[in-house]
Formats: structure tokens, sequence, C-alpha cells
């Protein structure tokens, strides 16, 4: 099973020291993964492998022989956004928009993770159904930083998508 | 700085005092914005609407470009290695094995840099931008710990890193001053801050401050900031011939072309700097090393090279905000009236930038009061150049101002917001001008009712459990400012589309949406019928993105560039025309033509105007006035920010858990990203407030939390929901009746912060940040 990256087969790379980040970036040219510290602490360069989030600077891209990554620019549907990209519009999630991919990409891996009923360090009662309020929310998602302060239209945005009302049938698609 | 630099900006600053006199006493019909912008009346067309950003679909994709995305052929990847002392020669340096390391281009350190002029300093000419003007690369001399002192390419970013963790480099050091303590013993010098000094006298205000019968007196600092955009500074660069190719990440691509142009020799033509998308500014994204260096190597190379600079890197090579000490001390009657208002301090400096973090500029024309002294000195330091990071001044100044007048409140057993009301000026109590708009008490009347002030109880008196909570309250201000250099062109073709041209940038402020908004209104055209470029050097104006200007100064130039329109307009539609002999003041844009501005019907289409002549396009440039109302009017926004603190009794660690935020900064353009811009700032004010310190070694200048894990930016769990609210009231004198909004967020934030938790723990905190061990 070779690396794939949205749905495509990309041969690895010959130097073992390049970051799946690098590989995205510079070789793929999919420069929608963002580098912002390339030591783990902002996850502007979050994608998802096999549809969980990690932070791909502190990933060495021969480690994902067989495994599937999804990057920003494999997240719309063709022409339609997906609907948590809307909803940063809709609720202004962003204004550089340099940590945005990354923040999208980890609350959609986020989302799964509350699927699985995977608790926080907020949630109060570890046995019952994780409810994605907001501060279940800011707590899950502040590994990913952002500069301009749009934190309070990110909440709102992914609240919209993946909020209580919506979170089940949406995880469950 | 030179005797002679210094000498200039006196006769500068001497020239500038004569024509602001002279500017005060000009009748206001003289004055640009002394007739009100046509569009101020406008209530049913875009502009005031919470319009989604232009660009929104792009940066959710993924596919906006940033500086380090433009792919080109051959292209090479660069690292840097930066110093290890603070002053001093390199005694050794060996390349040897970086040279033969695999994927390796070129070496880069002074032996073979190419003979580059300095940066032009910022803010020493029109378009001077440079961070420093120490010479790069040139010798063997190190001015700072964290200078740059070799560049590797290579045909991979890793090859890159490796060799160059391979360069051997010894320094002989020199004695530096890198303690601010010392810094001081050594002497300081007054400020100076865009030529003027930063000293200010009213009076006897120390006998006056000592007569008065009530009176606070406190000494309170704030550390090093960093920025800290997310997007690392980045520069893609190529040679074609002799023209240089800038792929920037830039608040400034005029100046940079210029200033690149004067490092290399170059016309100002000769460089082409683009900046599309900007990953976050802050006024940290100007002409630093790194876009020198980038240049020269792939000179040398031949080959197209991309630096992006590491986090640690930023911190090394691109100054943030500096270190302040402030004493505010103020002297009040029984009825709250001010007798003395004292605000002074020390700021450290480096020797080769022109910063002095002027903490003053909020106290000029806040509050009124009999006599006043306002003073910045400065102590140098062989540092990394400070520079302006959002709200220079203003930050740092109001945590220290604010936080005194609410220490006088508690003193006098008066509400804070009623003290502030009671020395509430008439006119700008340093300068005597009219202010153009100001609505500070009803920022604070509607701010208070929303956020529930009344409800407020004595220090210490609320608690929850382990929390006690308590509430705050500050003023926010910004100056409106605009400064020179606007100019926009607009191409008009038969079809109704509108394209304005205007070397301007949009690094996350909506800009291109508010504007296109606004000029879809002053053209009577739809919002999709409107292109707005920026962010070319190729393009008119030189238009920064610094000082909350952008608005104003595009608002300007695009209002002049209109007013060309509607001439060549009206010369194109003769006498046929049902607009014919009216003057250009008369007629505005409404519905895809020209209209009379009291009789709409007398109308005419632009596609009918063309048609008939006969065009397909009219295009027209032109330049804005000089910023002379800045000089006749008072012009500031202003806001009243509150802020509700829980704090732990046990652990001493501080929640925000609300605020609000209530400006007046005349007329809000889009009030979905004005809003963006309003918690922004409120957020990187919290940063201020609560965490944010870029920690320095005191023996070696040398940085020690150059990272995100160690240097702390808050972070979505510090963010509670912040509330926003504005008067909407138009500035008369200001293009559309709007001041800009960027930086004022930031301002008053630390104070409301820090008032709040006197108010829940009864401890007066006057050193930022307000970490947890300070309220043990």
């Amino acid at each position: 099973m070779p690396l794939t990256v949205n749905g495509a087969t990309v041969p690895l790379p010959d130097d073992p020291r390049v970051s799946l980040l690098d590989l995205l970036r510079d070789t793929l040219h999919l420069s929608g993964t963002k580098i912002g510290c390339n030591q783990g602490a902002c996850g502007a360069c979050t994608v998802l492998v096999d549809g969980e989030r990690i932070v791909s600077c502190l990933a060495l891209a021969v480690q994902y022989d067989g495994r599937a990554v999804t990057t920003i620019e494999g997240i719309a549907d063709g022409e339609t956004l997906h609907p948590l990209q809307a909803a940063f519009i809709e609720h202004d999630g962003f204004q550089c928009g340099y940590c945005t991919p990354g923040q999208i990409c980890s609350a959609i891996g986020m989302a799964a993770e509350l699927g699985r009923g995977m608790p926080s360090h907020v949630t109060g009662d570890l046995a019952a159904t994780v409810v994605l309020d907001a501060d279940e929310l800011r707590e899950r998602m502040s590994g990913n930083l952002c500069r301009c302060g749009a934190h309070n239209g990110i909440v709102a945005a992914i609240l919209d998508v993946y909020g209580p009302a919506k979170v089940d049938q949406e995880v469950a698609a | 700085m030179s005797i002679l630099e210094d000498a200039k900006q006196a006769v500068k600053g001497a020239a500038q005092a004569a024509l602001q006199s002279a500017v005060q006493m000009a009748p206001d019909s003289w004055m640009p914005g002394g007739r009100p912008d046509p569009l101020i009346r406008e209530r049913h067309g875009y502009t005031g609407r919470p319009v989604s950003r232009v660009d929104g679909a792009v940066k959710v994709r993924g596919v906006a470009p940033y500086a380090a995305e433009f792919p080109l052929d051959r292209m090479t990847y660069a690292a840097l290695v930066f110093s290890t002392v603070a002053k001093g020669r390199i005694a050794t340096l060996d390349t040897a094995a970086a040279e033969a390391a695999p994927g390796v281009v070129l070496v880069m350190t002074h032996r073979n840099a190419p003979r580059m002029q300095p940066m032009p300093l910022f803010m020493t000419s029109e378009k001077a931008c440079g961070g420093n003007d120490l010479p790069i690369m040139q010798d063997d001399r190190i001015y700072w710990n964290g200078e740059p002192v070799a560049l590797v390419l290579a045909e991979t970013q890793a090859q890159a890193d490796h060799a160059a963790s391979l360069i051997r480099v010894a320094y002989v050091a020199e004695a530096s001053v890198t303690d601010f303590g010392e810094a001081k013993a050594h002497g300081t010098e007054p400020g100076q801050f865009m030529g003027q000094p930063l000293r200010y006298d009213s009076g006897d205000a120390e006998a006056a401050l000592a007569a008065a019968p009530h009176r606070v007196d406190a000494r309170y600092t704030t550390p090093r900031h960093s920025h800290n955009a997310i997007e690392l500074h980045a520069v893609t660069v190529a040679w074609q011939g002799e023209t240089l190719r800038v792929h920037d990440a830039s608040q400034m691509v005029a100046h940079m072309a210029w200033s690149l142009g004067h490092v290399f020799g170059l016309a100002e033509d000769q460089v082409h700097v683009t900046s599309p998308f900007v990953g976050g500014g802050f006024g940290g994204k100007g002409l630093w090393q790194h876009q020198v260096l980038a240049a020269a190597a792939a000179k040398l190379a031949g080959r197209p090279v991309r630096l992006m600079l590491s986090r640690e890197g930023v911190y090394r090579i691109v100054g943030g905000r500096t270190v302040t000490e402030q004493r505010v001390a103020i002297g009040a009657q029984a009825d709250g009236g001010f007798d003395a208002l004292v605000h002074t301090g020390t700021v450290a400096m480096s020797h080769h930038n022109v910063l002095p973090e002027p903490f003053i500029l909020p106290t000029r024309s806040a509050y009124a009061s009999k006599t006043m002294k306002l003073d910045v000195e400065v102590a140098y330091l062989d540092m990394v150049a400070n520079t302006f990071m959002r709200a220079p001044g203003e930050a740092v100044g109001t945590f220290a101002l604010e936080s005194a007048i609410d220490e006088l409140a508690v003193a006098m057993d008066m509400d804070p917001i009623e003290l502030r009301m009671r020395n509430e000026p008439d006119t700008d109590p340093t300068t005597g001008a009219p202010f153009s708009s100001r609505e500070v008490e009803k920022a604070y009347r509607d701010g208070a009712a929303r956020f529930g002030w009344a409800q407020r109880g004595t220090p210490g008196s609320r608690r929850e459990g382990e929390w006690l909570i308590g509430t705050g309250v500050a003023t926010a201000t910004y100056p409106y400012y605009r400064m020179p250099g606007g100019a926009a062109r607009i191409t008009l073709t038969r079809h109704g589309h509108v394209t304005v041209d205007i070397a301007a940038h949009d690094m996350g402020m909506g800009t291109a949406t508010a504007q296109s908004q606004v000029i879809a209104d002053r053209l009577g055209v739809s919002m999709e019928q409107v292109t707005f470029r920026y962010g070319d050097s190729s393009l008119p104006g030189t238009v920064m993105a610094g000082g909350s200007q952008q608005t104003a100064a595009i608002g300007a130039a695009v209002v002049a560039a209109h007013r060309a329109l509607v001439t060549e307009l009206l010369k194109l539609a003769g006498n046929d025309s049902p607009l014919a002999g009216l003057d250009g003041d008369a007629v505005g844009g409404r519905d895809g033509g020209l209209a009379r501005l009291d009789d709409p019907a007398r109308h005419e289409s632009y596609a009918s105007i063309l048609a008939r002549a006969q065009r397909d396009t009219v295009v027209v440039e032109a330049s804005a006035p000089m910023p002379l109302e800045t000089m006749h009017w008072s012009m500031h926004s202003h806001g009243a920010m509150f802020c509700e603190v829980r704090v732990n009794a046990v652990t001493g660690e501080v929640r925000v858990s609300r605020f609000l935020g209530s400006f007046d900064c005349g007329r809000i353009l889009n009030p979905k990203t004005a809003a963006s811009q309003f918690r922004g700032g409120i957020i990187m004010g919290l940063g201020l407030a609560l965490m944010e310190e870029t920690q320095y070694d005191e023996r070696s200048g040398r940085i020690m939390n150059p990272s995100l894990a160690e240097y702390h930016v808050p972070v979505h769990m510090d963010v509670p929901a912040i509330e926003v609210m504005w008067t909407d009231v138009p500035d008369p004198h200001t293009p559309m009746g709007a001041r800009g909004v960027g930086e004022i967020g930031i301002t008053g934030v630390g104070a409301a912060v820090a008032n709040a938790v006197f108010n829940a723990t009864g401890k007066r905190i006057r050193d930022l940040p307000i970490t947890l061990d300070k309220l043990l």
C-alpha cells in the first residue's frame, strides 16, 4: 500500500529526513498545509491521516508508507465547500487565513475523536456521552494557535457544524 | 543615530510644529475632510453591511498563495546561522563541511557576500522601511546576539538545514550593554517620535501634584513582546536580468521596492514586490535582513531562493516591542478634577532603530489636566532592533495610565468611569485643536449598560468556591492617522466594471472586502462589478498597512481618483447628456452611472456615456491630498473596555470570564470584519495582560524563549466569548466617516484586566504579564 495524499498515490522521498510537511509543501506543492513553527507548537500544519489529526511537521514522510493523508486541498467536494469551510467564512473564523487550514483539519479530526467518545481534560463525567459545548471545543482546539484573534468565529463555525444538535449524524455520516 | 540625523530630525520637527500651528488656524473648508464625504450619508448601499470576506473561499480551501508558496524552476532553499554573542568580531568561520555537504549550492558569509548598502532606516525618508541600518554580512563585526553570520543554499530545505548545522563560528566578544539597569546607568536620551520630541510640559506638574489633596504616584513595567504572526517571515526571490522579483510577506510593498533598490543600487521600478496574502503582520512584516540576504544569495547563486525563517529565526532577527518602565502620577481635587498628570519613564532601544516605544501618546489627548508632564527617555542596549508592534505606545502606555486612573478612583472612593468623565477635555489637552468627533461618554454609557457595570462589588467581595471574581474597566484610545503618499487608479469599462489599483495590503484586516463595498457605493455599481487590486509595488501609491491608517489612506486616494473620473466622464458626456452643465461636486455614482446628488432623476449610465464617446474604458489616476486634517483637528478613536476575571484564591490562576469592548471609531464599514479586528486586538491584549513576555538573558542579550512553546499567546481555552459594540457615529472629517479599527482593540486591555484583578483580589499588579506567581 503506497502513501496517498487526497486520494493520489505519492512516491516516498529518498531522503528520510524530509517531514511530511515538507513533502506536501515543497515536493507536491500542496501549500495549503502551513508551517508556523516546525516544532509541533502551533498546529498550522495539521493534516488528517486515516481520519486522525496529526501535526505534519513532526512526522517523517517515510513513516507514512501505506497511509492515507488528507490535506485542506482534499476537504471540499470539488466546487462545493465542506460545511465547515463554509461555516468558517460565514462566522469570519479567520483573518489572515494562515492558521485556517490547520484549524479546519483539526476540527474535522476532533469531531471524529468525539464520535469515538474520547474524553478531554475538561470532560466532567468520563462515563457519559461527551457533548461538544464551547469549553470542550476550546480545550480540544487549543493546540491550534491563531494570532489574528479569530477564536470566537472559529468556535462559532465549529459549533455550527458539529455542535450538540448536529454532532451525531455528522460524525456517523 | 548620528548627530546629523538628530539635527535633521530636530529641523523637521520644528518645521512640522510651525506648519501645525498654521494648519490649525486655517478655515475648515481648506482642509481635506472639510467638506464631508457624500458617502457618509449613504445608508442603503453595501457600506455598513456585514459582507463576508471576498477572499474567504481561497483561504478556507488552502489555495491562497503566501510568500513561501511560489514554486519556481531551479529553486534553492536557504538556512541561516546566527551569532551567539552580542558584540564583537568573528574570529574563525569554518564553512568547509557545509560546502561539502550533499545538495549545497552556496555558503554565503561576509567573505563572499556582494557589496550592499545598509537598509535605509524606517521613517528616515518617505519610503525607507529597514528595521535597522546595520551592515549586512559586509565584515566580521557582530552587532547583536542573533545576527545572521552565514547563509546556506541547498537543493532542499532538509539539506540546507543540515549544512547550516555544520558551520563552526568562533567569536572575539567585546564589552556590550545588554542589561537594562546598566544601560540606564550609562545615561538616557530624550525620545523622539516621527521627528518630534515626546517630552511635553504644561505648567509645573510636579508642584501641582505635591499640592493636590488627592494623588497617586506609581511605577509600572512592561516586558518585551513579539508579534508572532503564525506565518513565519518568508520571501521568494529571483533575479530576472537587472530586475529583482520579490514574493514577500509585507505590510509595505512600495516601501520595500524602494528600500531594497537602495540596498542593491537599483531604481525602485527594478524591484517588483508582490504580497497578495500575508499570514499576519502586526507591525512585524517589514524589511529585515532576511529579504536582503535572500536577494544577495540569489545573485551569487544565479538561482531563485526561498528563505523562510525558522520560528527561532524570527525572534533572532525581527524585532518586537521593547521593554518599558513608566511612572504615572495624578493629582486631583476632591471633585475628581485633575490638577496634575505626570507620565514619564524609560524604554530600551538599540542604537540602530528609530522607535522609542512612545507610551505617552495616549496621555496626550485622553484627559484634561491643569498641568501635565510627559516624557520618554531612551536607554541603549546592544540588542536586536526593537520595532513597531500593534499600537506602539498606546498598548503599553494605556496599561500604566488606565491602571493609575483606577488606583486614584479607589483612593478617592469614586466610580472609575465617573472619575474619567469628570476629566473629559473640551479640546485637545496638548494641542488645543478641536476634536473631529469624540463620543467617549456614549461608548462608556452604552458599554456599562450592556456589561452590567452597576452590579460591581467592592474589592474582594465576590467569591464562588475557590474563585474570586472581579470586574474592571479602562479606556482604549488610538489616533486617526493618514500618511502621505496615497494614490489610486480607477479603470471603468463600458460594461460598468470598476477596477481600483492601489499598492495597499490585506493581511486579514478585510481591506479588500470593505474597500470593495465602499467603491461599489461610491461608483453606484454592484460589488460583483468591483475588482480591488492591491499588494503589488507596481500599482499606484505608497500605502503602508500600519498606524491603522489604510482605511483612510485608501479612502482618500479613491475619493481623489473618483473625482478625476467624474470630471473625465462629465467631459465625455458632453452637452447631449442629462448631466450637461453639472459641476463634478454636484454629481455622484448611482445605479450604474452618474446622477445629480440632489436630483437623482438627472442620471446617465456609464455604458451610455462611454458608448456615445466611443470609448471602451476610462482610466484615471490621482493622489490624495496631504493629510492636513490630522493637524487641523484632534482625531482619535476611543473605547471603553470592560473585563470580568476569576482569580483562583489557591493557585493565583487568572481566567478572563467576560470581556466587552464598546468602541467609538467613526462609521463602521463592515461590521463582520471590523468585529474581528476589534476582537483580535482584544485577544492580543489579553496575551499582553496575562502571559506574553519575550524573555532575554541580561548577561548576553540573547532571547531565551524563541518558540511558540515557550512564548505563550492566548489559545482557544484562554479566550471567552468577547462582546463588541460601537457608537457608529461618523467622523465628519474622514473619508467615509470612518477611523481605523486595527490597533485600538489592544489598547486599554492590560489595564482593564489588571483593574479587574484588583477588584477580585485587592492586589494591584503593576508589572506585566500578570502571571499567577504575582498573585500568590
